[in-house]
Parts: C-alpha cells; sequence; structure tokens
C-alpha cells in the first residue's frame, strides 16, 4: 500500500493541518487514494452550486482563487497546503463560490470516502474540522490564518468585501523580537533596528511582562525622562495588554483604538500568563485592510522572504483592478504599479544578495528591460533583464563574471516564485549573453550598432528599453552615452531599426477588419501586443534614439517628447501618446478580465464600442508607419 | 502457388497475445481521453547488450489526473551489476526491496501499459531496453506509440537564430524549468513522476489539436524557425 508517489504526497501533506495530526498509518492509507490533478491557468474546479465532487482538494502547487460567479471579486487565494472544497462534502450541499485556477496548479485531490472515516475516528481531526468550520477560519491551528475556510456564511451577496473585513483573522507576525527586563536601552534599540521593527516585547520567564515601542523610546529618553544607559524595565510599558490570537481585523482595529495603542500581543489563551505567539501592529491591521499603495509599498520593503512578497503582489493585482474600476487615468495607473513593481524588483534582488555566501566583489546595476524598463508592465508578464558590472583586471574576470551569473541565476527563480514568468528566449541575466562587464557590453552594442542585421535588431529593441532597477545608475550612464556615440557614428543603424519596427503588419485588413491570427493556438485571436502595441513602441524607440534622448523609456512618454522636440508635428505625436496609453489600458483590462497576459483578444467577445475604440487607435499607427518609411528611408534597405 | 504466406507465428505466451490483441483498436482522437504511461527505467548502464534494467516505474495519466494508488513500480532482480551506477540510482545488489524476476515484471508492465501512449525522457532508451529485455525471452517489441518529453520541450521554447537551444535538456533541466522537486530523483517512478508534470506544463504550451499532432510535434519544425 505504499510507494514512492504516496511517500511523496503523504510527505508533503504531513506539514499541513489535519493532515499533520494523523497517525502515520492513517496518513500513508490516505496517500495512497490521492489524485494528482493539474490544473492549467484560469482553468475551474467546480461552480457555484455545482452538485459536490467526491474529492476535496489540497494545493499542492500554484494557487487557486475562490470567487462568487462572474464577479472579479476574489475572496480567497488558497496557497500551498491550503484545502478547499471540504466543507460542502461534510454538509452534503453544493459548492457555494467557484473555484479557479489562479495560476498554473497542482492539486491533490482526496477522496471523502477515505478521508471521512478517519475524521470520525480521529478525535482530532474531528475537532479541528468543528473548530475550523465554526471559527470561519481556514486552520484554526496554524499560526498565521491565511484566509476563510472555503463557503462560510457568504451567502448574502451584497458587497462581501466589507462583509468579509469584519470577520477576517488578522495576519500577524510569529517573529517574536524580544529582550530581558535587564537588557540595556542601547541593545534594546539595536535589536528593533537590526530587525528593521517597531517595537519589541520584553519577556520574564517566557511571559511577556512589558513592550518597548518607538514611541516609549521618544518619550522616554529624548525627553531624559530615563537616561540612554538605562535598561529596558525603565522604558517599558507595562503590563502588556494581551489579546487571544483568534482575532478578526475589527476586534485589532477596535483594541488598538480602546487603549490608543499601536502594538498588541497576542499569546496562546489572551492573558499574560501565557507564552506570546505574535505581534500585531496597526502597520499589520492595515495591510489586511489592505489595496493601499502606500501601505502596499511598506509591505514590500519590509518583506524578508520571497514567498510572502508573492501574497503581497496579489495585493498589487487587487490594487490595480480597484484602479480600472473606478477609471483612473492610466498614466497615472501605470506609475503607481509600476513603482511597487519595482520595489518589489529591488527587495528580490536585496534578499538574494544578503542569502549569498559573498558580497558582489565589484558594483552593478541590476537592468530591466522591454515592458517593465518601458514602465509600461502591469500585468506579470515574462521576465527580461540583464547585469552589468563594473569592469575588473583580466585575471578577475571569469570569478566575477561567475559571481554575477549565480546572482543573476537565483534572482530570476526567486522572481519566477514570486510570479513572473521566465523568458521563453532566455533574455535574463541568468543568460551569460545577458550578463556582461561595462566593458563588454559596450562591445556588445558596438558589434550591434555596426552590425544591424535582423537578429541584432531585435536584441537591441529589447535592450534599448532598459532601466536600472537596482544598483548604479553611473554604469549604465556611461553605457547610454556609449550607445549614443555609436549610433552618430553608424546612421544606418538606425534605418535598420526603423524598419524593424515596420515588420509587424498594421492591424487593419483590406477591408478595415482585424487581422487575426491564421493558426497555432491563438487562432482567431488578435494579437493586441503585436500588431497594435509594439509597432507604437518600436516606433518610439528609434524616433526617440534618432533624437538622442535618454531615460525617457515609457512610450506615451517619448511620444510626448516628440511632440516636444518636432513642433511641426505635435498633434501627430500626441494622438501617438494618447493611442499608447489607451491600448496598455485595454490590454490591462484584457488582462485582469482573464487572468494572463492581456496579449491575445477574442474578437467576438468584444463590444461594439470596445472595437470601435480600438480601430481608433490603427489609423496613428498606419500613419505612424508611413513617417518611419519616408524619414528613414526604409525602401532603399528592402530593395 | 502461396509465395507470399506468412510466417507462422511462433507459439507466444498469453500475456503476450493479450497486450497485442489491444493494438486492433484505435486510440481516441482527442488528446485528453487518451491514457498515457510515463515510465522510466533504472539500469546498470547504458549499454543495451550488456546492462540490465533494475526497476521499473511507471504512472497513469488521465485526463490531467494521476491515481497514485495506480502506479507501477517493480524491482527486479539480475545478475549483471554495476558498482559504478549504484552510485546514481541507489539500488543496491541485495537491497531491502523486495525483487522480482525479469519476466514477471514484463508481464506485469504490459498489462499495465495495455496499448496507451508510452511518455518517457529521452523515452528510446527506456523503450530499447525494454525491448532488449523482450528479445531475450523470445518476444516481440513493443507497440505503443511514444512520446519523448526531451524532444517536446524543445518545441515549447522560441525560435530565434540567435538563441542557441541546447542540443539536449535532461530531466534535472525540465525540473529546475517547472520548479518540481527533485525529490526521489533517480528512483524510477521519482523520475516519472517529474516527466509526467513536465508533460502537463508542455501540453498547456503546446496545446495541440488532437493526439496525431501532438506526436508529430517532436519532430523539429521543417523550416528551422
Amino acid at each position: 500500500m505504499k510507494n514512492t508517489i504516496s511517500e511523496r504526497v503523504a510527505d508533503f501533506l504531513k506539514n499541513f493541518p489535519p493532515f499533520n495530526i494523523l497517525e502515520e498509518g492513517q496518513l500513508q492509507r490516505l496517500s495512497y487514494e490521492v489524485s494528482i490533478v493539474y490544473k492549467e491557468n484560469n482553468s475551474i474546479i467546480f461552480t457555484e452550486n455545482e452538485a459536490p465532487h467526491e474529492y476535496f482538494y489540497v494545493v499542492h502547487k500554484g494557487a487557486i482563487a475562490l470567487a462568487k460567479k462572474d464577479t472579479t471579486n476574489i475572496l480567497d487565494i488558497c496557497d500551498e497546503g491550503d484545502i478547499f472544497g471540504l466543507r460542502p462534502l461534510m454538509a452534503k450541499e453544493n459548492y457555494k463560490l467557484e473555484a479557479k485556477a489562479h495560476e498554473e496548479t497542482i492539486l491533490y485531490a482526496i477522496p471523502i470516502k477515505e478521508f471521512k472515516p478517519i475524521a470520525l475516528e480521529n478525535k482530532r481531526v474531528g475537532d479541528f474540522l468543528i473548530e475550523s468550520f465554526a471559527s470561519n477560519t481556514r486552520n484554526p491551528y496554524s499560526l498565521k490564518h491565511s484566509g476563510k475556510l472555503y463557503g462560510v456564511s457568504n451567502s448574502t451577496d451584497t458587497n462581501p468585501e466589507s462583509k468579509l473585513l469584519d470577520l477576517q483573522p488578522v495576519r500577524y507576525s510569529t517573529n517574536l523580537v524580544t529582550c530581558t527586563e535587564s537588557t540595556k536601552i542601547k541593545v534594546v534599540a539595536n535589536t528593533m533596528t537590526i530587525n528593521n521593527v517597531g517595537c519589541i516585547l520584553v519577556v520574564k520567564e517566557g511571559l511577556p511582562v512589558g513592550i518597548i515601542t518607538d514611541r516609549d523610546i521618544r518619550n522616554k529618553i529624548f525627553t531624559g525622562l530615563v537616561p540612554i544607559t538605562g535598561t529596558a524595565k525603565e522604558v517599558m510599558t507595562s503590563p502588556v495588554i494581551t489579546y487571544p490570537k483568534e482575532l478578526t481585523i475589527t476586534q485589532a482595529q477596535m483594541a488598538m483604538m480602546k487603549s490608543n495603542i499601536s502594538h498588541l500581543c497576542l499569546t496562546e489563551d489572551g492573558t499574560p500568563e501565557t507564552p506570546a505567539v505574535g505581534i500585531l501592529s496597526k502597520h499589520d491591521v492595515m495591510v489586511a485592510i489592505g489595496n493601499n499603495p502606500a501601505v502596499l509599498m511598506r509591505a514590500i520593503k519590509r518583506c524578508n522572504n520571497t514567498k510572502r512578497l508573492r501574497s503581497i503582489r496579489h495585493g498589487v493585482m487587487n490594487l490595480l483592478r480597484g484602479y480600472l474600476d473606478e477609471n483612473i487615468p492610466i498614466e497615472l495607473i501605470s506609475k503607481i504599479i509600476s513603482e511597487l513593481n519595482d520595489a518589489t524588483i529591488k527587495q528580490v534582488i536585496k534578499i538574494v544578495i544578503k542569502n549569498m555566501d559573498a558580497e558582489p566583489p565589484v558594483r552593478f546595476a541590476w537592468l530591466t528591460m522591454g515592458s517593465q524598463g518601458r514602465s509600461e508592465q502591469l500585468l506579470n508578464t515574462d521576465q527580461d533583464n540583464a547585469i552589468i558590472f563594473e569592469d575588473v583586471p583580466k585575471n578577475r574576470h571569469k570569478e566575477t563574471t561567475d559571481y554575477f551569473l549565480k546572482l543573476g541565476a537565483i534572482i530570476t527563480k526567486e522572481l519566477n516564485t514570486i510570479g513572473y514568468e521566465y523568458c521563453p528566449a532566455e533574455m535574463m541575466a541568468s543568460n551569460p549573453l545577458w550578463c556582461h562587464s561595462l566593458g563588454e557590453w559596450k562591445e556588445v552594442t558596438t558589434h550591434w550598432i555596426s552590425n544591424p542585421g535582423p537578429d541584432e535588431v531585435l536584441l537591441s529593441s529589447i535592450f534599448f528599453d532598459y532601466n536600472v532597477t537596482y544598483g548604479v545608475k553611473k554604469l549604465t550612464d556611461e553605457l547610454s552615452k556609449h550607445i549614443f556615440e555609436s549610433v552618430k557614428k553608424h546612421p544606418l543603424f538606425l534605418t535598420h531599426l526603423a524598419s524593424g519596427a515596420l515588420q509587424n503588419p498594421s492591424p487593419t485588413g483590406f477591408f478595415r477588419d482585424f487581422l487575426v491570427e491564421q493558426d497555432g493556438a491563438h487562432k482567431d485571436f488578435f494579437d493586441l501586443k503585436l500588431r497594435a502595441l509594439m509597432p507604437l513602441i518600436d516606433a518610439a524607440r528609434v524616433l526617440i534614439l534618432s533624437h538622442s534622448v535618454k531615460s525617457i523609456n515609457n512610450t506615451a512618454e517619448r511620444y510626448k517628447k516628440l511632440a516636444e522636440l518636432e513642433p511641426q508635428n505635435k498633434e501627430f505625436y500626441l494622438a501617438c501618446s494618447y493611442a499608447s496609453k489607451a491600448l496598455l489600458k485595454f490590454r490591462t483590462i484584457q488582462g485582469l478580465l482573464h487572468n494572463d497576459s492581456g496579449r491575445f483578444i477574442a474578437l467576438d467577445k468584444l463590444n461594439k464600442e470596445e472595437k470601435i475604440k480600438l480601430k481608433r487607435t490603427f489609423k496613428t499607427i498606419k500613419e505612424i508607419q508611413d513617417l518611419l518609411q519616408i524619414r528613414f528611408q526604409i525602401k532603399n534597405i528592402l530593395g | 502457388m502461396r509465395l507470399f504466406q506468412k510466417k507462422k507465428q511462433k507459439d507466444l505466451p498469453s500475456f503476450w497475445n493479450h497486450y497485442s490483441n489491444q493494438f486492433k483498436g484505435k486510440l481516441p482522437v482527442n488528446v485528453n481521453e487518451n491514457k498515457f504511461v510515463i515510465f522510466d527505467t533504472e539500469t546498470t548502464g547504458f549499454s543495451f547488450d550488456k546492462d540490465r534494467i533494475l526497476s521499473i516505474g511507471a504512472l497513469k495519466l488521465i485526463n490531467k489526473s494521476i491515481l497514485v494508488k495506480e502506479s507501477f513500480e517493480v524491482y527486479i532482480s539480475q545478475t549483471h551489476y554495476d558498482a559504478d551506477s549504484a552510485e546514481i540510482h541507489g539500488i543496491l545488489k541485495k537491497g531491502r526491496k523486495e525483487c522480482i524476476a525479469e519476466v514477471e515484471a514484463l508481464e506485469r508492465f504490459l498489462s499495465y501499459i495495455k496499448n496507451h501512449v508510452l511518455v518517457g525522457h529521452h523515452v528510446m532508451f527506456d523503450v530499447t531496453m525494454i525491448n532488449e529485455v523482450l528479445k531475450r525471452n523470445g518476444l516481440p517489441k513493443l507497440k505503443n506509440q511514444t512520446l519523448d518529453t526531451g524532444l517536446l520541450y524543445k518545441r515549447t521554447l522560441l525560435t530565434a537564430t540567435v538563441l542557441q537551444k541546447k542540443e539536449q535538456y535532461s530531466l534535472d533541466d525540465l525540473a529546475e524549468k517547472f520548479s518540481i522537486s527533485k525529490k526521489d530523483r533517480h528512483t524510477a517512478l521519482g523520475d516519472a513522476y517529474i516527466t509526467v508534470i513536465a508533460l502537463l506544463a508542455i501540453l498547456d504550451k503546446l496545446k495541440p489539436k488532437n493526439l496525431s499532432d501532438l506526436i508529430k510535434r517532436q519532430k523539429p519544425s521543417k523550416f528551422g524557425l
């Protein structure tokens, strides 16, 4: 009754409740009966009102979104180890929510027939289930409540979000930073700084006796009340106000307001007589309330593991959705979301460097390219990135390159963890072709510019939208300077780049209809990226490069700048700027709707107004292609 | 004048006839209606005539789902043993696993795979290994269609002349690419599991129209692109 796969399943399940309280024999028996189910992104596991399956599910890898049908309001995201779809099976009722794969997902389907006897036989499992159903949390035993158990009291349809907020358990920090009463204040302050926390718990024999917050230090030490040479005991606030860990967001808010404090200490049974299990700060509450860019930004910056960043990214996507619903200008939206994306990547890099065996041997910069470099990446698309590092003497070159390649490989892997797909063409810093010293990059770009074949044009058009996400900007400034000089020396390059920009046929066909894809997986879909966005993006790049303007990467902004530089074409360039914004917004909305990159659009799903809006941008695209054609005399090289 | 009379069939054991009779019917056209058998063998080495199979592991994929209890795992007792490869697969000559005779493993394997499509990473190696066993036991070759995740994976990669594709992608490469845990790597069933997850991810990318389209996709495309 055991094989390598059932052992593997058991090994995974035993880390999560209620499986962690099963006896070994029970777990083995159960694991043997499991089916491993693969779900593509956006595929449905069950829908609202569907009769219950014979299984309930545990997420092995990926994420499942639970939502009311036909709404974009996701009520819960189930992550690795989370159970869903169990309650309707136990209660013998239909599913109350729709479960849909939020990304590629592997599920363990556990047959209820096998599980039920175990639940009945093992009292602790039964208790777990009763408690989790009753307390409305998915997992009452875990320290971090990650959400609600699926299918509970969401029957009232009106504004589920505000309803949920009252009931949602808070997510608090279990990473307790503590000291004793006799700890010196200086040490206390240092500990808080190192751990980047706003409060420290004073414990005596394992029990909380006091708490020191930033405010205590300000109020008691800087005012001279307690000398800097004093001890924790003298500055701490005591007794500690404690609460049980099963606290909802609303309760937590009330508690903080009532006592005018910013941190709550959570203990095992809610009294100071049991050990502390966590600290809940005002900030945590804010994060739970959620969709506020400043809160998300702080959450990102405080994050010290990439897994947590992944869940913060769900918040960013929710924010994006909210902005689009409220019709906030896309310019503003893309600025805010790009800042958050940028901060996320920075944080990933910081975390990775901290965990490396050695510091970077020389200074370097992390470049993001493509849409991210242009601050046009609102949805999670794939990664395009590169590393540039300072020149080193020849004898140290190999080891330095090796270090940065390794760094690049880990960073791209972690970026993948938080939801950025790998670049299918490997244009990533983990690839030796995209990880060079400044000197090497100069050679590479010179080569592209002086020998502009189709590959070189393709590569440079991806590369030239680079933006420094992390590290030393001076390096890229020097590279930019070098690129502009080379372009001046080889004017033909611009012609080739312009001709590359004309590769993508304009979006309308002979009868002013949409050109749709002819074959492959996206047959009959309109390729918004290739046919509408790329021609505009590519054209903007050539034109801005021909004016030697650096550090404007965003396409809409490039056209605005061009309108300034060429007053005679002002109206036209502003139209291009508008078109690129409109298309970006269009793509983002489509992507959120279908939880993908928004690139391919099923035309029959668009309404008349949307089609007209799209077509309006096409005229501009046609005209910008004509302009390139004439200005760079493309015909000469095509012949 | 019966010049073209077929050679008289040798008397083949009933388990073989049972296996071979299943190929009279056609496989379903729709990819998801097919059952796939994802399998892997651990061997004493890479030589087809000298080396021997130590274990076979296999999984059945039905409509994107794998039933754990329907997996297949056998360990085979062999006289030939190569101490070098033991370092890789970790199967000791007198290991603790319960071993069965080669011919019995074969019989069980054939009754497990039926006429389903066989899938493996660099599958021809494993197929040839099994065919050698069949030959030693006086039996014809396997009749199943095959899919190679190594070749299929290559087809999912973007194609541009600048991007050097590797000649071959190892199972480790795939495990890394699709973030599949490498626990149980180098056990036959563990490797089969990694292969099946990779296959699912590949199918999602390739979106084949039907089974024959999928089988065709293993060949490099005509125009080198």
